[in-house]
């Protein structure tokens, strides 16, 4: 799988890259600022980006203006973005084609090796992988009020895993369940939001993440 | 098009009515201005210079606290009038009295109080404004009025009622009225003084205020003065606002991310020596160590968005406040009207207040939405956070926005609230900005 990265810090950089090659990935480029990635994204059209929100010249959001561009020319170009922090608002933009294909996680989360390598490949194959964080709050401000609010304690932890992307088997193995059960909460779970079900994993996750407002 | 409007004699007399109604106004307000500088102006300035004269022999120390206290507030009424009949505001120019209070009849207080009245500027430009206003203020203030009914007089009563006069009687330059040719002149005349009247009442009310305005203004020595003190009072907040910050984040990174770091590199020392003897040891260590820097991360996320929001780097004012209400367990709507980015250090006192004003609102209000607005008007950033919540928020001493309003004055921000109760609340902050 062909992967561009962009990352202004050089530990962090060589560090991804690392992980990346060691995980069967092919990094064709990596890049360290705005206007690079955006040339490398359209040059290379990769399998998947990893991209940090804040990058050289102006070390804004330029990482993020660079994905919108190259999403606008290349529609759900797949890429993962990386951010010491993680903001509804960009979460908000990042999804906002409905195209899918988009990841958005705190770069802590690359020392859980596995899940990371995971993510990166959900997102490669056009699926989701959002922040344990962003759904959270997500979660806690659709819990006040609204058809959340009728959901179980499990369900409203499969809706969570489910917003972050996750598909059934990988949820089953998360809280320790059968996929079986899994998809009995998940049908319990559109029923009670009063969303169509979806055999499309991906299609899925987008719905219930505009059913949360995101 | 342009057919709605007037023929022109029907324009002139819609006109008209405005303009006497201005007349009529200025007149009335002269009036006062009159009555106040009688009433007001000529008896205190009497109290105050007898006040002076008797000063040596001792019950001058009572009386001229009282009396130029007296004149402090009949100056500030005449201010008053500036701002609310012009518009014009003009700061107080007396210099601030520390200490204690003032007791009309104790002799030490008063013996205090008249040092510090005497030493200010501020008391002997009232006493010279007292007595410009004794007369001008008469004159000025009276002659509308007397020429609207002196000429209303020679408009209806000398024409209708001459023939009763004394033979003598006359009005204006003819004398005497007895005939209809006269009586007419009487009304020419009568017409004329009232129109004058009118016309002159608002040029001699402005001429007024002009004086009023020169002696009742800070000087610019007192102008300044006052300014050190605001300015000193603000760097002190400043100065121990930033330290208490420094402490309070060099308090977090020692007992946080520091202590972490450590605990990291021991665990890791451990991995490393167990490495070889106890692989599953070690694995769990590496565990461990995993997890605390995690931690330290999240901790120093948190300190981060304390000291200097990442959002607010990367996207300004507009995005870090829509950020932070997209963070909100209620609905905020954000409207943002800025013509650029406000310099950082504005930028970050205005996120920090909004982000304090909306944390009010979660707490306290009660309100299920609300909403801030951004704008810009007369070089200064205006911030406006309101919510539909319960009202009756105060200012006090101690209070949430006591502090806020503490933490804006450094930028010679201001902060004012609108909350009645049943509400709705709306607090507007301003910063000074240049774009």
């Amino acid at each position: 799988m062909r992967v561009v990265i962009a990352e202004d810090l050089a530990l962090l950089r060589e560090g991804l890259i690392q992980l990346l090659t060691l995980n069967d990935f092919e990094v064709v480029e990596a890049v360290e600022s705005g206007p690079e990635l955006l040339r490398a994204l359209l040059e290379h059209r990769p399998d998947v980006a990893v991209v940090d929100v804040r990058l050289p010249p102006t070390f804004t959001d330029e990482g993020l203006q660079a994905v919108a561009e190259a999403r606008r020319e290349i529609p759900g170009l797949p890429v993962l973005v990386l951010s010491q922090h993680v903001e509804h608002l960009y979460a908000k933009e990042l999804l906002s084609d409905h195209r899918g294909g988009i990841g958005y996680l705190l770069k802590d989360r690359v020392f859980d090796v596995g899940e990371f390598v995971d993510a990166v490949r959900r997102v490669a194959a056009g699926g989701t992988a959002m922040d344990t964080s962003v759904i959270s709050q997500l979660l806690a401000r659709n819990a006040m009020q609204g058809p959340v609010q009728s959901l179980t304690g499990r369900e409203r932890e499969v809706l969570g895993l489910m917003a972050e992307g996750r598909s059934n088997a990988a949820i089953a193995r998360q809280l320790s369940i059968t996929e079986k059960s899994v998809s009995k909460h998940t049908n319990s779970i559109f029923g009670k939001l009063g969303l169509a079900q979806s055999c499309d994993d991906n299609r899925r996750v987008l719905a219930v993440l505009a059913h949360l407002n995101l | 098009m342009g057919s709605t409007r007037l023929p022109q004699w029907s324009r002139s007399r819609a006109e008209l009515w405005p303009w006497a109604r201005t007349g009529l106004v200025a007149a009335r307000r002269g009036l006062a201005v009159a009555l106040l500088s009688q009433l007001g102006a000529v008896p205190l300035l009497a109290l105050s210079l007898v006040s002076l004269a008797v000063l040596p022999v001792g019950i001058g120390v009572i009386t001229l606290p009282i009396a130029l206290f007296a004149v402090r507030g009949l100056a500030d009424l005449h201010r008053r009038f500036l701002r609310e009949w012009w518009g014009v505001r003009i700061p107080s120019p007396y210099r601030p009295q520390e200490g204690d209070d003032f007791e009309p009849l104790d002799v030490p207080s008063s013996v205090r109080y008249c040092r510090r009245l005497l030493a200010d500027p501020a008391s002997w430009r009232d006493l010279l404004w007292l007595l410009i206003d004794a007369p001008v203020g008469l004159v000025f203030g009276v002659l509308p009025g007397c020429l609207i009914v002196y000429g209303l007089h020679g408009m209806v009563a000398t024409p209708l009622f001459w023939p009763f006069m004394e033979p003598w009687y006359g009005y204006g330059l003819t004398w005497p009225v007895h005939g209809p040719g006269t009586a007419a002149l009487a009304l020419v005349q009568g017409t004329g003084l009232v129109l004058l009247g009118l016309w002159c009442g608002e040029p001699l009310l402005r001429a007024h205020t002009t004086l009023t305005r020169t002696l009742l203004s800070p000087t610019a020595t007192a102008h300044l003065s006052q300014r050190v003190v605001e300015l000193t009072e603000t760097r002190s907040v400043a100065v121990d606002a930033q330290a208490a910050e420094l402490r309070r984040i060099e308090r977090d990174l020692h007992d946080g991310a520091q202590a972490r770091l450590v605990a990291i590199g021991l665990k890791l020392g451990l991995a490393e020596q167990v490495f070889a003897r106890d692989p599953a040891a070690a694995h769990r260590l590496l565990v461990d160590a995993r997890e605390a820097s995690a931690l330290a991360l999240a901790e120093l996320r948190n300190l981060v968005r304390g000291i200097h929001p990442p959002v607010l780097a990367e996207r300004g004012l507009d995005g870090a406040v829509q950020a932070l209400a997209l963070d909100l367990p209620l609905p905020v709507r954000v409207d943002v009207d800025l013509p650029a980015r406000p310099q950082a250090p504005v930028e970050s006192a205005g996120y920090f207040a909004v982000a304090e004003a909306l944390t009010n609102v979660v707490k306290h209000s009660g309100a299920a939405s609300a909403w801030v607005r951004l704008d810009h008007a007369d070089g200064r950033l205006r911030l406006v956070v309101g919510d539909d919540g319960s009202g009756g928020a105060t200012i006090r001493e101690g209070g949430g926005l006591h502090g806020l309003r503490r933490r804006l004055t450094p930028f010679d921000g201001t902060l004012e609230l609108d909350s009645p109760v049943g509400g709705p609340t709306t607090v507007t902050m301003e910063l000074p900005c240049a774009w």
